[in-house]
């Protein structure tokens, strides 16, 4: 490692709070991105199922679903 | 090729590759760039930003090619996928463009004393990043998807004025922002113990874009063939799993 110590690692000379700023928002933003279609996509399962199953259900009333 | 039907499922077996694959070089080259690549001798640490900055800064531009292609694609031969892309890839780019633009302001603070100047190449970058915006937005302006998406290609083709602009910037007004350091037909500016972790980044990057752009373009693609058969069969498999 090119620091001498965990303590070091952090401060950064003091652009520790620059650096590190930078890559929490980074690593967020990225996360984010695979989320998001992530959830999307479990989103449009659910409601499509439902929808099909209200489907059969109005087809076929004495059947529980 | 190219039909939604043949894309979703060979989408979703690339997928855990590739985002795997994006995962180790994102994880090892944050590690290397952070805690192992020395220090600059001018900037100090703070020059560790480069490490997110210029990797996102590619794929913001990246980003626009393959959206303006993909839209030229759409206009000459009515391909619906390259319809998909335009409109996934315009979201993605604009929140790229974005974290390009907050490192480098970051990174200006301590280097430069400020957070923002109007300097050409951020401002060129602004730029870039409303025409993501207004294309996104614009999709959402159309009823009809073909509408929309003739739209949203024209406007990615006009935009591409702009990506010349951005590369030749630095050289073109010479400002606070500092030239490229990374050149493919000169040998680079930068020590090898800091352009190593610069490439895994940005190698990285390329391949978390790949594995987002898919992502995305497969639940636009699920969304507009919601009423066709094999969706629908997908559907209930998933009810009942």
């Amino acid at each position: 490692m090119y620091f001498s110590s965990i303590t070091d690692l952090m401060y950064m000379d003091g652009h520790g709070p620059y650096v590190w700023g930078v890559y929490a928002v980074a690593a967020l933003m990225l996360l984010a991105m695979v989320i998001s279609p992530l959830m999307s996509q479990r989103q449009f399962f659910a409601i499509e199922l439902q929808r099909q199953r209200r489907a059969q259900a109005a087809v076929n009333p004495s059947k529980e679903v | 090729m190219g039909s939604p039907r043949w894309y979703y499922p060979m989408a979703g077996a690339w997928l855990p590759w590739i985002g795997g694959l994006a995962a180790i070089l994102l994880v090892v080259g944050s590690i290397w760039g952070l805690a192992f690549a020395p220090a600059d001798f001018k900037q100090g640490n703070s020059y560790r930003i480069i490490f997110i900055h210029v990797p996102a800064s590619f794929i913001a531009l990246a980003g626009y090619y393959i959206m303006a292609i993909a839209g030229a694609i759409s206009l000459i031969w009515k391909m619906k996928l390259a319809d998909v892309v335009v409109k996934c890839a315009a979201p993605i780019g604009a929140a790229m463009t974005a974290l390009a633009l907050i490192s480098g302001a970051v990174w200006g603070k301590p280097t430069w004393g400020t957070w923002w100047v109007w300097d050409a190449r951020i401002t060129s970058m602004l730029v870039l990043f409303f025409l993501y915006l207004g294309i996104t937005a614009l999709y959402q302006a159309f009823e009809r998807e073909e509408q929309a998406a003739k739209a949203c290609a024209v406007l990615a083709l006009v935009g591409t004025v702009n990506i010349p602009i951005i590369y030749k910037s630095v050289d073109w007004w010479f400002t606070l922002h500092q030239p490229a350091t990374l050149k493919l037909t000169e040998s680079s500016s930068m020590h090898s113990s800091m352009w190593q972790p610069l490439l895994v980044m940005i190698a990285g990057f390329y391949v978390f874009y790949a594995t987002v752009l898919l992502l995305h373009t497969r639940v636009e693609i699920l969304r507009r063939e919601r009423r066709s058969k094999w969706v629908q069969e997908l559907v209930s498999a998933s009810g009942r799993g």
